[in-house]
This record gives C-alpha cells, sequence and structure tokens, in this order.
C-alpha cells in the first residue's frame, strides 16, 4: 500500500477492552506509526471519520441508535470494515439481554429497581434510544474482516494489519483464533 | 483373511468389517470433524459436521458403514467450508457467548470453530429463549448452549440407564427435556456420577461448583487442536472395540 | 384441568381401548386431544404411568405432532389449509373473514375456550378447497357464506355431527381413468389368482409389470418385496401402507381410499402373502380423519368375506390382517422410517440408512412400505399379469400414474396417463392451456416453464407422487417459492443441523427479499445455503427443501433481481421497528428517536 494506511476506531456497545488489547501491542506501536496512522477514534479523539479512511475497526455490537449512525458512518467512509471482538461479532455479553424483552429490561433498571427515586424513563432527545435487541454489526452493514476474542490479543491486531499493510490476504493461524 | 481396505484421500485405510468410516478413520489416526458422534456410545448422524463424500455422494461418516474400495474425501476445502457452515448454524441457533462460558477452551463446538478457522458467526443469530434448569444440587443444565447432539440422552439411556433426557418438540423448536413430572433436574434420580453428566461436547451440562477451574493457556485446546485431542481420546476406544468384534 | 374421578377413568379408558400398548401411543394421544383439547401435563403422568414409559416420551410425542397441543384448543377447532393452492382459492381471506366473525386471533384460543382458529399444512382437498378442518374433519368449499353457517353453528355450540353433511362432502372428481381406476377388481380375484398361480410367480409378475413405487422415490416395488421375504433372522414381517399423502397438492391417495379401499387393501394382502407377514397397518394422515369409519367398514366386510383373518379364501396356512394408524400432523412421517418410528410411538425421525426397512423396519422386523397406489397397482398385477401393466407406459417408467391436478386450470381433478405423456398434452385435458408454470412432484419436486411443456411424465424426466400444480400469468412465482419454503422450515423434524437451522434461514432469508430488503449479496447467500441445505440433510425432506428457490432461480432469475435493492446491504430485521418499545415507552417521536432502514 502506497502511503500511510488511515485507520478508524471507535467502540460501540463494547467496554474498550479490545481497544486496550490494541494497545498491548506494546513497542509494535512505533513499527505500527510508520505504517498507519489514526483518524477518527478514542485514541485521537478525532470526531468524525475523514473521507477517505483505509480501515475501520469497530468494537461492540448495536445496543441503541446512535451505535448504528455511528456504525454507518464508518462503513461509508471505511474501504475495510473489520468487526472487532467478541461484541462486534455476536453481540457479547450486552447480548445476553436478549431474551428479556425491552420493556422489562427499563421497567427494571428506572422504575422498579429497589432504590430508584424518581422513576421515569429517561426521555431527553439527546439520549440514543435502545434497540430491541443487542445485534452484532454484521446484521445492520456489510462486513469485510472479523477479528474474534473477547479481546483478541495484540498479536491478532498486529498479525491483521500487517498482513494488510503487506498486500496480503489477512488470515489469523489457529493459536490466534480465539472466541474468550 | 484378507485386509478390507478403503482411502480416505486417497492414503488407503484398512477397516473391519462392521466399522463406520469414521471408527476405521480414527483406528488410522485420521481425523474427521465431528460433534453428535462419541466413539463410547450408538452412532446418531444428526449434526452432519463428519459429512465426507464417499464415491462422489455425500454421507454422514459417523453412521455410514465402511465398505471396501470406497473412495472417501474427508479434508478438502469444500467440506471444511460446509463444515464451517454448519458449524456457525450451531452458534446462531443457539445463544454461544464464549466469555462467559464455564467451557470456554474445553468445548467442542468452539474447538471445531477454531480448527475450521471460523471468524465468525456469519450468519444472524436466532437469540432464541431457552430455560436455564439450576434446580439440581450439583448438575447445571443451561439449554442456551444445547446443540441438540443427544450425548447426555444416548449416555443416561444406554449406559446410566436412567432415561433423563430427551429430545422434544419440532423443527427449529426443538429442545432438550428432563423426565420428570415438573421437567426438572432436581426431581430426577440424576447423579454427578452418572456418564451423561460428563458427555455433554458444549456448556450445556455442566457440573456445579467446578467452572473455571483451570487458567487459561492449560484448557484442552488451548495447546492442542481438536483433531489432535481427538484422536488421542478416541483412538484407544475404537481399537477396543476393534478387538472386542 | 382434568383431574376429577371422571376424567381419570376417561383416560384409563382411552388406555384400556388401545391395550395400553405403548406402540399406539399416537393413537391414545389423538383420543386425549379431542376429549380434551389439549394434553395436559397431569394427564402426561397419567399415560406413562399407565403405559409404562417415560414421561419424557410422552411429552416428547406431544410436543413434535401439530395437532397435540399442551394448551386448550377452542371445543371447535378449526384449521384452515395452507396449500398454495388454497390460497390460490381464497383461503387467507376466507380465514380472516372466519376470525373477525368469531372474534379470534388466528393461533389463539377465544376467551370463552369455544373456538380457535389456525393455519395447517396442505389438507389434500386441493381441488375443492379453499379447505379446512373442524376437530379433524375434512371441511371443502369454504365460501363466505359456509363460513357465516358456521359462526353461528359454533356460537350455538351445535355438535360437529350435526353440521350440515354437505360442508363435509369430498368429492372424487376423477377426470381420466387408465389401467388402475379403470380396471374394476372383484374383492378377492387378486388373492384366488395369486394362489392359482403361486407366491412365486406371483412376485415374478410383479417384476415383469416393472412396477415402481408410486409414493416418490420409485424403488422397484418387487425388489422391495424380495429383499423382505429374503431377510433372516426375523420373528415377525410387517406389511405398511403409506397414506400419509403430505406432498401439498396431492390427493390421490384420498380418492384411492374413499372408492377403491378394496383394491389397496387386497394389494396390501397379495403383499403379505408374497413376503410371508400376517399383520399389515395403513398409516393414514390425520387430515384424513373422515376416511378413518369407512375403511374400518371395508375391513370388516373383507373380514366378513373371508378375505382378512385366518383362513382367508380357505387356506388354513395364510392368515393375514390389517389395522389403521393415524397420524397427527407432521409430513416428515410419510418418510417411511419416520412413520415406522411414529408407528412405535414416538417422535417421527427418520432413521438413519441402512439398515432399511425391508431388513429393519416396524419393531426392528423386515417390513415392506409402499404407496397406497402402489399397493392399488400391485392388486391389479396379480389379477392380470405383469405384461398387462407394463404394455403401458415407457422403457424406464412402466403403467401408469395417477396425478392430482390442482391450481389454474378449468376441470381439476384426478388424472390417470400413462408415463411418457407430455405436459401439454395433460394441460390441454384438464382446461390449464393458460399456465405459465408448474410445479411438479410437489414442493419437494421442480418448478417448470411454459418453454418445457413438451417433457413428459416418468422418472426419467418428470416424476412425481402425483402432486401437478398450474400456475397462470397472474400468479407471482416468489409468492409460490414463498409459501413451499415456509412449508419446509415448518415441518423440519429438526434432527439434522443443515434442515433445521437451514430451513428457518431459507425462510428468513426469502421473506427479506420478498420485502425488498434484498441486495445482490442476498441472493448469493440464499443460493449458498440452498445448495448446502440440499447436500448435507439427513432425509429427503431436507434434501429437497430448497428444490421450489433453486428451480425457480435457474428459470425466472428475473423475478428475483426485480426485488433486489440497489444498495448492496440492508439489514434483514425492521431497524426502526426495533426502536418501538423504546420509543414507546419514553413517549419520544423526534427525528432522532427513527432510524431508516438503508445507510
Ligand atoms: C419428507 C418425505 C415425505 C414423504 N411422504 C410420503 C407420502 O406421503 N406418501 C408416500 O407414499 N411416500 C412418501 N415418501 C416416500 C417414502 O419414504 C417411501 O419412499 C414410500 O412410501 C415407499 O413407497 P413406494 O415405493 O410404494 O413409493 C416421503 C418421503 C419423504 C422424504
Ligand atoms: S458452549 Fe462452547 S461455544 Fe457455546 S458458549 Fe460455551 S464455550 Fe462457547
Ligand atoms: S445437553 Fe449437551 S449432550 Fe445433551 S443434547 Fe445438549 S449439547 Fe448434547
Ligand atoms: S432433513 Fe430435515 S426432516 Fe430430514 S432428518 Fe434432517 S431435520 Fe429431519
Ligand atoms: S468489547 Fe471487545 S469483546 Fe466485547
Ligand atoms: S458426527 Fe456425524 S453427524 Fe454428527
Amino acid at each position: 500500500m502506497a502511503g500511510k494506511i488511515k485507520v478508524a476506531t471507535t467502540s460501540l456497545a463494547g467496554c474498550f477492552g479490545c481497544h486496550m488489547s490494541f494497545l498491548d501491542i506494546d513497542e509494535r506501536i512505533l513499527a505500527l506509526a510508520e505504517i498507519a496512522e489514526f483518524d477518527r477514534s478514542p485514541l485521537t479523539d478525532i470526531k468524525h471519520c475523514s473521507d477517505q479512511v483505509d480501515i475501520g475497526l469497530v468494537e461492540g455490537g448495536l445496543c441503541n441508535a446512535e451505535n448504528v449512525h455511528t456504525l454507518r458512518e464508518f462503513r461509508e467512509s471505511c474501504k475495510i470494515l473489520v468487526a472487532v471482538g467478541a461484541c462486534a461479532i455476536n453481540g457479547g455479553l450486552p447480548a445476553m439481554r436478549n431474551h428479556i424483552p425491552l420493556q422489562e429490561c427499563l421497567e427494571e433498571s428506572y422504575l422498579d429497581a429497589v432504590g430508584v427515586e424518581n422513576p421515569q424513563i429517561p426521555n431527553d432527545v439527546e439520549l440514543p434510544l435502545l434497540l430491541n435487541k443487542v445485534h452484532p454489526i454484521h446484521e445492520v452493514v456489510k462486513v469485510d474482516y472479523f477479528l474474534p476474542g473477547c479481546p483478541p490479543s495484540a498479536d491478532v491486531f498486529w498479525k491483521f494489519l500487517t498482513d494488510l499493510a503487506s498486500g496480503a490476504e489477512p488470515s489469523l493461524p489457529y493459536e490466534l483464533v480465539h472466541y474468550d | 483373511m484378507t485386509e478390507h481396505m478403503l482411502t480416505i484421500d486417497g492414503q488407503r485405510i484398512p477397516f473391519t468389517e462392521g466399522q463406520t468410516i469414521i471408527e476405521a478413520a480414527t483406528a488410522a489416526g485420521v481425523y474427521i470433524p465431528h460433534l453428535c458422534h462419541n466413539p463410547e456410545f450408538k452412532p446418531h448422524g444428526s449434526c452432519k459436521l463428519c459429512t465426507v463424500k464417499v464415491n462422489g455422494r455425500n454421507c454422514s461418516a459417523c453412521t455410514f458403514p465402511a465398505a471396501d474400495g470406497q473412495e472417501v474425501l474427508n479434508n478438502t476445502q469444500e467440506l471444511n467450508e460446509t463444515r464451517r457452515t454448519i458449524t456457525q448454524m450451531l452458534f446462531i441457533e443457539g445463544n454461544h457467548f464464549c466469555p462467559s462460558c464455564e467451557k470456554s477452551g474445553n468445548c467442542q463446538l468452539q474447538a471445531v470453530g477454531y480448527y475450521l478457522n471460523m471468524l465468525d458467526a456469519h450468519f444472524p443469530f436466532f437469540y432464541p429463549s431457552r430455560e436455564v434448569d439450576a434446580s439440581h444440587q450439583e448438575v447445571m443444565l443451561d439449554r442456551d448452549r444445547c446443540i441438540l447432539c443427544e450425548l447426555c440422552v444416548r449416555a443416561s439411556r444406554d449406559v446410566d440407564g436412567k432415561n433423563v433426557f430427551a429430545l422434544s418438540g419440532r423443527g427449529i423448536n426443538s429442545h432438550l427435556i428432563v423426565n420428570s413430572t415438573t421437567g426438572k433436574l432436581k426431581d430426577t434420580d440424576i447423579s454427578v456420577d452418572d456418564k451423561a453428566v460428563h458427555v455433554c461436547p458444549v456448556g450445556a451440562i455442566l457440573i456445579k461448583r467446578k467452572g473455571f477451574e483451570v487458567p487459561i493457556g492449560e484448557r484442552i485446546y488451548d495447546g492442542q487442536d481438536i483433531g489432535q485431542v481427538s484422536l488421542e481420546h478416541e483412538m484407544p476406544i475404537v481399537e477396543e472395540a476393534e478387538h472386542g468384534r | 384441568m382434568p383431574s376429577t374421578p371422571s376424567d381419570m377413568k376417561t383416560i384409563a379408558d382411552i388406555v384400556a381401548r388401545h391395550d395400553a400398548d405403548p406402540t399406539r401411543l399416537v393413537q391414545i394421544l389423538r383420543d386425549v386431544q379431542s376429549t380434551f383439547r389439549h394434553i395436559p401435563a397431569a394427564v402426561m403422568d397419567r399415560l406413562a404411568a399407565q403405559l409404562s414409559i417415560d414421561r419424557a416420551q410422552v411429552q416428547a410425542v406431544t410436543e413434535f405432532y401439530t395437532f397435540f397441543s399442551t394448551e386448550p384448543r377452542g371445543r371447535f377447532d378449526i384449521l384452515i389449509s395452507d396449500s398454495i393452492t388454497d390460497h390460490m382459492l381464497g383461503s387467507r381471506e376466507i380465514a380472516a373473514y372466519l376470525c373477525e366473525c368469531l372474534g379470534v386471533t388466528p393461533g389463539q384460543t377465544r376467551a370463552d375456550g369455544q373456538v380457535s382458529v389456525d393455519f395447517t399444512s396442505c389438507t389434500g382437498m386441493c381441488e375443492q378447497g379453499p379447505a379446512g378442518l373442524v376437530n379433524g374433519y375434512a371441511l371443502t368449499k369454504l365460501t363466505r357464506d359456509r363460513v357465516e353457517r358456521i359462526v353461528e353453528l359454533v356460537n350455538d355450540d351445535t355438535p360437529v355431527s350435526q353440521w350440515p353433511r354437505e360442508f363435509f362432502a369430498v368429492k372424487d372428481n376423477i377426470h381420466r381413468a387408465d389401467l388402475v381406476l379403470g380396471t374394476k377388481l372383484q374383492p378377492g380375484s387378486a388373492l384366488r389368482w395369486m394362489f392359482q398361480r403361486g407366491l412365486d410367480s406371483t412376485l415374478d409378475e410383479i417384476a415383469k409389470s416393472g412396477l415402481r413405487g408410486r409414493g416418490g422415490a420409485g424403488f422397484g416395488t418387487a425388489m422391495k418385496w424380495k429383499f423382505c421375504r429374503e431377510a433372516t433372522g426375523s420373528a415377525e414381517r410387517f406389511v405398511v401402507c403409506n397414506a400419509d399423502e403430505g406432498e401439498p397438492g396431492t390427493f390421490k391417495d384420498r380418492v384411492l381410499l374413499q372408492s377403491y379401499a378394496h383394491q389397496v387393501f387386497e394389494g396390501m394382502t397379495v403383499c403379505g402373502a408374497v413376503i410371508g407377514a400376517r399383520r399389515g397397518y395403513l398409516y393414514l394422515r390425520g387430515e384424513y380423519l373422515y376416511l378413518h369409519e369407512p375403511l374400518n367398514a371395508v375391513l370388516a366386510e373383507r373380514r366378513r368375506a373371508g378375505l382378512l383373518g385366518s383362513n382367508i379364501i380357505g387356506r388354513p396356512d395364510f392368515e393375514f390382517d390389517i389395522e389403521i394408524r393415524i397420524g397427527a400432523g407432521a409430513y416428515i412421517c410419510g418418510e417411511e422410517s419416520a412413520l415406522i418410528e411414529s408407528m412405535e410411538g414416538k417422535r417421527g425421525v427418520p432413521r438413519n440408512r441402512p439398515p432399511y426397512p425391508v431388513t429393519n423396519g416396524y419393531l426392528d422386523q423386515p417390513t415392506v412400505v409402499n404407496n397406497v397406489e402402489t399397493f392399488a397397482a400391485a392388486a391389479l398385477i396379480a389379477l392380470k399379469g405383469g405384461a398387462w401393466f407394463s404394455a403401458a407406459g415407457t422403457e424406464k417408467s412402466k403403467g401408469t400414474k395417477i396425478l392430482s391436478i390442482a391450481g389454474d386450470c378449468a376441470r381439476p381433478g384426478i388424472y390417470e396417463y400413462p408415463f411418457g405423456t407430455t405436459m401439454a398434452q395433460i394441460l390441454a385435458d384438464c382446461g390449464g392451456t393458460g399456465a405459465m408454470g408448474l410445479q411438479i412432484g410437489g414442493p419437494s419436486g421442480i418448478f417448470i416453464g411454459a418453454q418445457e411443456f413438451e417433457r413428459v411424465l416418468g422418472f426419467e424426466d418428470l416424476p412425481t407422487g402425483g402432486s401437478f400444480m398450474i400456475f397462470d400469468q397472474r400468479r407471482d412465482v416468489l409468492e409460490i417459492v414463498r409459501n413451499f419454503t415456509h412449508f419446509f422450515a415448518h415441518e423440519s423434524c429438526g434432527f439434522c443441523t443443515p434442515c433445521r437451522v437451514g430451513t428457518s434461514l431459507l425462510k428468513n432469508q426469502l421473506d427479506k427479499i420478498c420485502a425488498g430488503h434484498g441486495g445482490k449479496a442476498d441472493l448469493a447467500e440464499l443460493k449458498h445455503i440452498s445448495k448446502l441445505v440440499r447436500a448435507t440433510s439427513h432425509c429427503g425432506l431436507g434434501q429437497t427443501a430448497a428444490n421450489p428457490i433453486l428451480s425457480t432461480l435457474e428459470r425466472f432469475p428475473e423475478q428475483y433481481e426485480q426485488r433486489l435493492k440497489a444498495i448492496s446491504f440492508e439489514p434483514g430485521f425492521d431497524l426502526d421497528g426495533a426502536l418501538e418499545v423504546a420509543r414507546r415507552m419514553s413517549g419520544r417521536d423526534d427525528a432522532h428517536a427513527h432510524l431508516a432502514q438503508e445507510a
């Protein structure tokens, strides 16, 4: 790839665990800086993707309307979109709420729970509305690659990005494939 | 006595009369991916992971009898892709959140996913509502992870002589039931030493208070892939059965 | 909840009536369901105890068959046939009208417990639909007038036995008879001939006739009988007549059983003599409950005439009798090994093969399973000889085939043709010349277009168990395919992964495309899943479940492409709808409270 690859990252319904793991590549981050630059990302504080991002790394699934908008922005801007981690790939732990109807979840959290003082469902227009179920991102946009793991190890990120940078079809050897 | 022979991926494999293809393969040290098959129990043939091509036709290796001259294809890209898709189907029809599952690292479904380089579940998830049965003192049944392989059914029936489990319902609504008036495990005569408690390939039947005992890195499939593990474990079983024949 | 002593007595009586025989579990549950309108948990315990089987087995069987329920259905339990041909005759509108007049929601029982309405797979009244069932009995030609009458009868609590006879009239509608339907068989005449000729040479005649199974697979009948006859080490052998006729669009077995029952039973008896069986069974689909009594009457008549029982036609060495077993709403039970499981009082799950039923069938004994029409033909062959039959038909497909023709034609009904007849000829005869396409062999068969109407009936070209559905220009190919695909997802037994999960995936994927939410990738995905389900499923159901999709994709790709969006991707679920609960609960409806389906 000519020039540096532009990478954007985001965390939707995730725990930042995948981002932390990404940073675990330690000193390799210097080598990475040689080949890549960061665009929109919690790591840079850039709020929106620039027009042409090469790789978008998405952590977390979709639990609300804002997640959907962010994901669509990523899909729009990124040539390659990558689902990173269990939550982006199958909803992960947040999706364990899926067998409880949303109505019950909201009632339990805001109306009925012990210690709730002013029982009311939040209705501020600034707050994103919750989706009935948490969805993995491939159910809403086309996803090009998947990096499994909860979180994927730093080696997974490294292998994936260096494969891409060298023009090879990214692949993960047996030792790097984990769902936990 | 002339030796019976078939070939798997071109390799000559001897077999004895009455063996299935998978038994012949296992005895010869060839791994055919499988989930509902366990050489200790009666062949079942439901998961279809062991699909092989026999003289050009798809067959389940775990139920199909070995026969002289069969040309079997096993470790081909096409078959492994098919198996990966079937594994993905098993993932999306249940609720598998490996990070919070006690079986993680020791789970055959997961291990088969690793073996087949399955990186995602591909299909939209069904997220079914399934019942968890924590009623028993020592045994836990989490149907979210059940892949309907009926190994517990077979073990309870054929080894324990108890018939604690059965499959019920139809089609996508098939589900595991427990043989008691309340439908709860606590009202059965299951015991933690029963074979049925120890055969679940996934984390659907678990022994309570045993979770996460083995540290990450030392779990069954952390170091070895399921092909190696399975041959190591199953080869002696098949060989013993062969001598018994 | 049945718990009173008299209820318990009722249950004990039902069990006693069935000799406390656990193989009759499906029959027993049918009686319980019709008495209590459901199978209550307490009854499951009771039955398990009285039959000495596991409670789990009782529950598993209850939850497998659609005619059983664990929640009470209405005292009048109405099911509307959901076959595509019923749709074309307006069944969906009729059902909506019925529900509206009765004040019920499909699938739910009215609060007063009086009535429930739901849909069910094809009831086999395709040429006289819209059709349905009330408390198990077939209703035909449902019109708005009839619906209004039914609503009155239900609300007045008039027992079904007192409803007007014409609501239950089932016509034969035979428009073309040939060898099988046109030859009169004197009850007993084939048996006499068989003994005169000898059993071996009777089997030879069947072989010479070239008769192949009429249930779909087309296995050589003489060969099957021979294998069973030669199976060793058995305590007993059995004859089973497969009258499950579940393939949508098939209704020829119904006509044979209604008007040619002697011939069918005589064929079974011939088979019994040839293979050395003493017991035969007719597995009748639950939808044909109305035939149960008349068929039993024919059996009684045959016993009286010395054609069944012991000492048949005066031969002390020949003993054979036939019993009827009734299904309970499961298409898969037409698959012979699933049928056998069902006859043994289990869920209808196909067995692994080998071994085949000819060596390990009912109760693990050698068993011949043949279709109704196969037995009807075999009886005549025993009487008239093999050459008489093989004179008709083609090289690979001897004799004639009975078709059930339904859909867009002037004269739907029963037509018997020699194999080798062209589609064009058949269409001309039944007044279906405006056809755009034909579904041959039911949903598990294939869909052909108008340019293929010179193709011929036969195992070598277009085989069919009897289903022959005609569609004209007004019909939407994808709607037809959607109906079939939903049918398979509903009927999958759930044993094997590719069919259990795959048929649901196909259904969802096709619905997505039909609803206009699919892109090119979705179509590729549809094809991919279809091929996998076809290639890896355990039995014929899964192996053919994708046929409607694959055969129309091949012939009418444009029909699919028209539905595709230009976009590359859209969710398969309703995104904005997924915010509905949150909107309602927060009382919001602002712009941020909505999502567009596409980016
Ligand atoms: C899903 C499925 C449904 C079937 N349904 C029927 C049926 O309703 N009637 C029938 O005669 N055969 C049916 N068959 C075929 C039977 O398995 C079996 O081949 C047939 O009864 C044998 O009889 P024959 O040789 O006289 O055709 C079905 C097969 C499958 C796979
Ligand atoms: S059973 Fe296996 S695949 Fe399922 S969640 Fe547990 S570890 Fe993961
Ligand atoms: S509980 Fe385990 S052993 Fe039993 S059917 Fe489910 S996956 Fe198989
Ligand atoms: S193909 Fe379908 S119907 Fe046949 S065994 Fe498999 S799940 Fe059951
Ligand atoms: S946020 Fe990384 S796996 Fe859940
Ligand atoms: S291992 Fe053979 S079908 Fe499951």
